[in-house]
């Protein structure tokens, strides 16, 4: 890429920190959901399907984005080893993001639900019921939800291993404060 | 000591913070997912009360087991637009599909040993928009809250006769119920039985009033009442045989009646019956026109969820239809998954 740029550019950093609060609140509405009986059940489901569509639009703005911007380059002396950690890790999580949303609609659909987001909006079934897709969608929404949450456990200790420990200036390029002088990229 | 990329001693104490704020964030996690709090009574703890000792019914629901399938109408009489705005309530035929059920987790249950009858009933309006209820003869439900409804399906499990007895002196409400399965007429259809909501509902009518309701499907067809041992002798898949041949000579029609509460009506207790001098208004007609059995019929697929509701009619405080969501999704889910041990005989569905 030439002239990569320093820093994501704001609109990519919202969208980064907005999102990354929603999908933490939808990991934890989805397990808590799934384990009550209480009243509170309902309004949670309506949450998680509509944050849920939402997350799925939101993630296709911020890959157009991602393709018009790019990203700034890793610090030129971390460890390559490192390095394709965290591309891959980052493919994982944009993967996760498109996945998970598709596998929650395909399982309601394959389980010949009405999808009725908040406000009523309707979202039309794209699959017929098939028990053998509900099964599968459903199990795969259950473990990559678990699989995307310890990724996200990985990549904020991995963030914050940048911004305490090797204060390399990473965490600035998407870092939601406004920016402080900091310091450039190892050349 | 800002020297970039280079791992300092200091860090030690950097490290056990991100260590901190990774396994305090994990732990958050499985609180909420309730792996820390057994005692939560979660839809797993529920299907497992009433899953019976020989084990669960693989491939069928995990509670009213037993049943066949109806398609037929529901004629909208318009009078129901005065209460909601549901689509379903304007005056014309609406595409309904439902199932004839028993109150039991075994789907080979004798009809004779069933004291609980139950109808699951989807309405579609014109756009698709649909309503799900699922409702039972009893005129007012056995317990007050679902953590009742769990410990009582906990003690009538329990070999210990004294299990019953703590259960009801914990929940007296139950005792109305004892009453009624021990005394109330059993019938020989199911075409001559009410259904009833039980549960509480809010209806929005189009100028934004609101009323809380339960409702009934109430049989045009004259109960003829039967003795338990006469209806035993019949068979033990009569009521499946009965249906099938009386709906095949003609229609099968239940008026839906809604009871609207006055100000001060439990609405948030299904245990306790709304007085009888309520307000009823008769909002259409439910006409059943064929039966299919449920292994390959329309029924079998879907999950008579109660709060799949339209536009117009929303859940009140009664907090059965959120807990009874919660694990009829268990439920779908298991039984979906389990499909193979009961498989569909049809080879046209995918
Ligand atoms: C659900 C939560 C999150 C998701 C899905 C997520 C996703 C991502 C993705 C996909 C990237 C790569 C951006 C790109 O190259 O296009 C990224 C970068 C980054 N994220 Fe997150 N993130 C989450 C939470 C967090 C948290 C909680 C932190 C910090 C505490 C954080 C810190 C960072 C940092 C520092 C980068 C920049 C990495 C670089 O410059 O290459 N993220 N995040
Ligand atoms: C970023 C997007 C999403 C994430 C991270 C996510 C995460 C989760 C998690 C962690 C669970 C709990 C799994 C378990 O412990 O059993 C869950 C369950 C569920 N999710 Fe999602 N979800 C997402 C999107 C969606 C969408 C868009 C829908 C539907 C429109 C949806 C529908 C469901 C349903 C119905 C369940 C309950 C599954 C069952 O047990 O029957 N999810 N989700
Ligand atoms: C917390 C209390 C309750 C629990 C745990 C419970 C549990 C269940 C379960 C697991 C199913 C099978 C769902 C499926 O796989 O599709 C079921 C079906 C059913 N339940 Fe309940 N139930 C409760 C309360 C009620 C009440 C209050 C009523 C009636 C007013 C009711 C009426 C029915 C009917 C009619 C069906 C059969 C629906 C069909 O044909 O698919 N249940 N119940």
């Amino acid at each position: 890429m030439t002239n990569a740029p320093q820093h994501f550019a704001p609109i990519q950093r919202l969208l980064h920190w907005l999102m990354a609060i929603c999908i933490i609140a939808m990991l934890f509405i989805g397990v808590g959901m799934v384990s009550s009986v209480a009243q509170k059940y309902l309004p949670l489901i309506l949450i998680h399907k509509t944050l849920g569509v939402a997350l799925l639009v939101l993630v296709l703005v911020r890959l157009a984005l991602r393709l018009h911007f790019g990203a700034p380059p890793l610090p030129a002396d971390l460890p390559p080893a490192m390095k394709l950690g965290a591309r891959l890790s980052h493919l994982l999580l944009y993967g996760f993001m498109i996945v998970m949303p598709l596998l929650g609609l395909g399982m309601l659909w394959a389980a010949a639900y009405p999808v009725v987001l908040y406000g009523g909006i309707r979202i039309p079934a794209l699959l017929p019921q098939s028990d053998h897709a509900h099964t599968l969608f459903w199990n795969a929404h259950v473990y990559l939800g678990f699989a995307f949450f310890a990724l996200v456990l990985l990549h904020l200790a991995a963030a914050l291993f940048h911004a305490l420990i090797r204060r390399d200036g990473v965490f600035a390029t998407i870092s939601p404060l406004p920016q402080r002088q900091r310091m450039k990229p190892t050349e | 000591m800002n020297q970039p990329g280079r791992v300092e001693r200091s860090s030690l104490g950097w490290l056990v913070l991100i260590a901190a704020v990774v396994g305090g964030s994990a732990a958050a996690f499985a609180y909420t997912a309730g792996w820390l709090t057994p005692g939560r009574l979660t839809p797993d703890r529920m299907i497992a009360a009433l899953t019976p000792p020989s084990g669960p019914p693989l491939g069928h629901r995990r509670n009213h087991a037993k049943g066949i399938c109806f398609t037929g109408m529901f004629e909208a009489n318009g009078s129901g637009v005065e209460l909601s705005r549901a689509k379903v309530f304007v005056q014309g035929r609406y595409p309904a599909l439902g199932r004839f059920n028993l109150g039991t987790a075994d789907p080979n249950a004798v009809d004779a040993t069933v004291r609980v009858r139950g109808m699951g009933l989807q309405i579609s309006a014109a756009d698709g928009e649909e309503w799900r209820m699922a409702m039972i003869n009893p005129p007012f439900f056995a317990v007050s809250t679902p953590d009742a409804f769990h410990d009582l399906l906990v003690a009538a499990g329990k070999k210990d006769p004294e299990a019953m007895k703590t259960f009801i002196s914990a929940n007296p409400e139950f005792a109305a119920f004892a009453a009624w399965a021990k005394a109330a007429p059993w019938t020989g259809s199911y075409a001559e039985d009410s259904y009833n909501s039980l549960n509480s509902f809010v209806f929005t009518n189009a100028k934004g009033d609101e009323h809380a309701v339960r409702w009934s499907l109430v049989p045009t067809a004259a109960p003829t009442s039967i003795a338990q041992a006469e209806l035993e002798k019949r068979g033990p898949n009569f009521l499946e045989q009965e249906i099938t041949n009386r709906v095949r000579s003609a229609p099968q029609r239940w008026t839906m009646v809604t009871t609207v509460a006055d100000p001060g009506d439990p609405t948030a207790d299904p245990s306790k019956a709304w007085p009888e001098n309520r307000r009823k208004v008769q909002v259409g007609t439910l006409v059943v026109q064929r039966i299919e059995p449920e292994r390959d019929g329309p029924c079998r697929d879907i999950n008579f969820d109660p709060t799949v509701l339209p536009q117009g009619v929303r859940v009140s405080d009664d907090p059965f239809p959120a807990a009874r969501s919660s694990v009829y999704r268990k439920s779908y889910d298991l039984r979906a998954a389990e499909a193979s041990d009961y498989p569909r005989t049809e080879v046209a569905k995918p």
